[in-house]
């Protein structure tokens, strides 16, 4: 058993899936000899040869594209976008077609494809690369959105993406990329699209979050243990389809719920969890449930990006306020 | 069957890579100038090389080396009119300087600070990294132009890699269709990322992509100062008279990493670019003045020293920048801020205050 980092687990993952089914190919700018600018995809070009693992010409409609016809037609594609915030052209293609082909030809043609992207900020990035726009997938009818915060989630739900059968958006939080090595078996087993993970106990409060926010998150709730409050915290990890059982249960049980996410606020996928707490857990809360999140602006380039991000001591006062709350 | 339309594209060159003219030189290249031409190349790698240090030393963000391109990035800024509009890719230092950037300009934009974008002629567009999407802000540009009777043109840069985007081949097309006072520059390097230009198409040139949109099309030599230069010279004027559009592909050599963030011997061959320098744009245009008489090792050295004293007076500049207040990304989101913003800005400002009590807050260059 290796111990690997997120991006390492990725690339094990990539590697797994290629070795036991045929069909699955990659593509992208720069996954090839160069094995992707964060390596994802790094050696798999000399094992699997350029017929399975394609540097595209630059252009992600394309990318969009020949996912779309490639997976209509028997192979299953794990296409890279390079970096989240470069995904807007592939959005006709994932809307007008991706996410609808299925439905278009009542279940004829299907898409069973993944795009694979790194997201996030907090690595010191250029203009356009550190934004986290989730919300604007998960807004998608027809796609599934998973994001994975630690490098057994990375490997295992990235296996579940290739298996499902419709078109998955991958999002890997890059700041994460190489924070934490974990043992991971290289197995083959995934885990469940579609259900949330429950990383810390606890009866007080539940804090929900995702992605490179988790981290955070665990820190936070780690201090409060300290005064005596215990946190459940709960990583989304698909953050569409959402998995609301498991949200809505702790929320019955601790009656206070925080949701921490490094996107935007407005409109945003805390806003849907909080709605569907309002619809379905509302005579259970003690207290309004608390967003902390990005500012409904731009994100700022990366000198001033640590202000935009949720960090430990946000969510803490926000943890804080809300165990006072109510009371 | 008989061919209906026929199409060449031509190549054009006047110095070669030894510094020997090949082609009678234009009028417009006198000695005086093509000095203070390469003067500006000179300046541009002293400064390109400052700031791939400041990367390595960790007081820069990653940064798009210009090295081996200066003779198309000065060429096309001495040939734009002030009154035109440049629509830059993210690879154009050597123009922004001669648009008005100062240096530090340049380093607070790759510093990740916003102000490095206020710089620059008013009319221009700002640094663009989305891949070949400035494309069509240059034909917006160009038909605000044509519309308002304007006889100013637009020129737009775009990398080898980034004419494979549906954004360029579109802009490029309606260019034609419009009869657009646009001018596109192709910066190809011959490499994208680690993409190499013969994956990127299967077409001979990346000039003749313009014949689909019935745009005049040439490729010239992207090292040769005196061909760029001429070539631009001749496409603005041709916009200038309502001639419309040109594409440009100038071919040149990206003699470093894609970026600070790369590591070009990943995928590629040593030997590839140590031939590649044989070709580079500096050095040629530099034997040609030695040649001509019109130079020196004294000059040489003068010229280095003052382009060394500018940049430690730039790097100065932008390393004693304070962060702006982290408010700012509220200041200009809108003209006015909408209602329900402020409780985020005053959320913000809790926030700034809570961070400075643990030592955290912006970065600073140090
Ligand atoms: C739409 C988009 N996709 C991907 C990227 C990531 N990226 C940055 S530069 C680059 C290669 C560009 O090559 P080229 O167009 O030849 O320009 P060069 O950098 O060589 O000057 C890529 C893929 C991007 N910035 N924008
Ligand atoms: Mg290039």
């Amino acid at each position: 058993m290796a111990e690997v980092t997120l991006v390492e687990a990725v690339n094990l993952a990539l590697n797994h899936e290629m070795r036991t089914d045929n069909s699955v190919v990659i593509l992208g700018e720069d996954v090839g000899v160069n094995g992707g600018v964060f390596r994802a995809t790094q050696g798999l070009r000399e094992t699997f040869g350029f017929k399975r693992v394609m540097d595209t010409p630059l252009a992600e409609t394309l990318i969009g594209g020949l996912s779309v016809g490639m997976a209509a037609h028997g192979l299953k594609p794990v296409a890279e976008i390079q970096f989240l915030g470069f995904i807007f052209a592939a959005y006709e293609q994932l809307i007008t077609h991706a996410a609808r082909l299925r439905n278009r030809t009542r279940g004829r043609l299907s898409c069973p494809m993944v795009i694979r992207a790194p997201f996030g900020g907090g690595i010191h990035a250029p203009e356009h690369h550190s934004e986290s726009t989730e919300a604007l997938l998960a807004h998608i009818p027809g796609i599934k959105v998973v994001i994975p915060s630690s490098p057994q989630r990375a490997y295992s739900l990235l296996l579940a993406a290739i298996r499902d059968p419709d078109p998955v958006v991958f999002l890997e939080p890059k700041r994460i990329y190489r924070a934490v090595k974990q043992r991971v078996e290289d197995d083959g087993s995934d885990l469940p699209i579609g259900s949330c993970f429950t990383l810390r106990e606890g009866q007080d409060v539940t804090l929900v979050t995702w992605g490179a926010s988790v981290m955070e998150a665990m820190k936070a709730a780690n201090q409060m243990s300290e005064r005596g409050v215990e946190v459940e915290v709960i990583d989304v990890a698909t953050v569409k389809p959402l998995d609301m059982n498991t949200i809505l249960a702790s929320v019955r049980k601790t009656g206070r719920c925080v949701i921490v996410h490094e996107a935007t606020r407005s409109f945003g996928v805390g806003a849907e969890i909080s709605a569907q707490i309002a619809e379905k857990a509302l005579v259970d809360l003690i207290a309004p449930v608390k967003r902390v999140t990005g500012y409904d602006t731009v994100m700022p380039y990366y000198r001033n990006e640590n202000y935009f991000m949720p960090n430990e001591e946000e969510i803490l006062a926000a943890l804080q306020a809300i165990v006072h709350d109510g009371e | 069957m008989e061919a209906v339309c026929h199409f060449d594209i031509k190549f054009n060159r006047f110095i070669d890579p030894q510094g020997n003219v090949v082609d009678r030189l234009p009028d417009w290249a006198t000695e005086s100038f093509l000095v203070s031409a390469y003067q500006d190349m000179v300046k541009t790698r002293v400064f390109d090389q400052k700031a791939i240090a400041l990367q390595r030393t960790g007081q820069l963000g990653t940064y798009p080396s210009t090295l081996g391109m200066e003779a198309i990035g000065v060429a096309i800024g001495l040939a734009m009119d002030k009154e035109d509009v440049f629509v830059p890719y993210y690879r154009d230092h050597a123009t922004l300087l001669k648009r008005g950037y100062r240096m530090e300009d340049i380093l607070l934009y790759w510093g990740g600070d916003e102000r490095g974008s206020l710089a620059g002629m008013p009319q221009d567009f700002p640094y663009c990294v989305p891949i070949a999407t400035q494309c069509g802000h240059a034909v917006g540009v160009a038909a605000a132009k044509k519309i308002r009777g304007s006889s100013n043109a637009s020129l737009v840069t775009i990398g080898d890699g980034g004419t494979s985007k549906g954004d360029f081949l579109e802009a490029v097309n309606v260019a034609g269709a419009w009869q657009l006072p646009v001018v596109f520059i192709i910066n190809n390097n011959q490499w994208a990322i680690s993409v190499p230009r013969n994956l990127q198409t299967g077409a001979k040139t990346l000039a003749q992509k313009a014949i689909l949109g019935g745009v005049p099309s040439l490729q010239v030599d992207g090292n040769d100062f005196v061909a760029v230069y001429d070539a631009t010279k001749e496409a603005l004027k041709r916009a200038y008279h309502h001639k419309g559009a040109t594409v440009i592909e100038c071919v040149s050599y990206r003699l470093s990493d894609h970026t600070t963030a790369d590591d070009a011997t990943r995928y590629r061959r040593s030997e590839e670019v140590s031939s590649a320098w044989e070709r580079e744009p500096v050095k040629r245009l530099q034997q040609y003045l030695y040649k001509q008489g019109a130079w020196n090792e004294h000059k040489e050295q003068a010229l280095l020293k003052e382009a060394q004293q500018a940049v430690e007076v730039a790097v100065k500049r932008y390393l004693s920048s304070e962060p702006e207040p982290a408010e700012a990304m509220f200041d200009h989101l809108y003209a006015e801020m909408p209602q329900g913003m402020e409780e985020q800005l005053e959320e913000l400002s809790t926030k700034v205050q809570r961070m400075a009590a643990v030592g955290k807050g912006g970065s600073s260059h140090g």
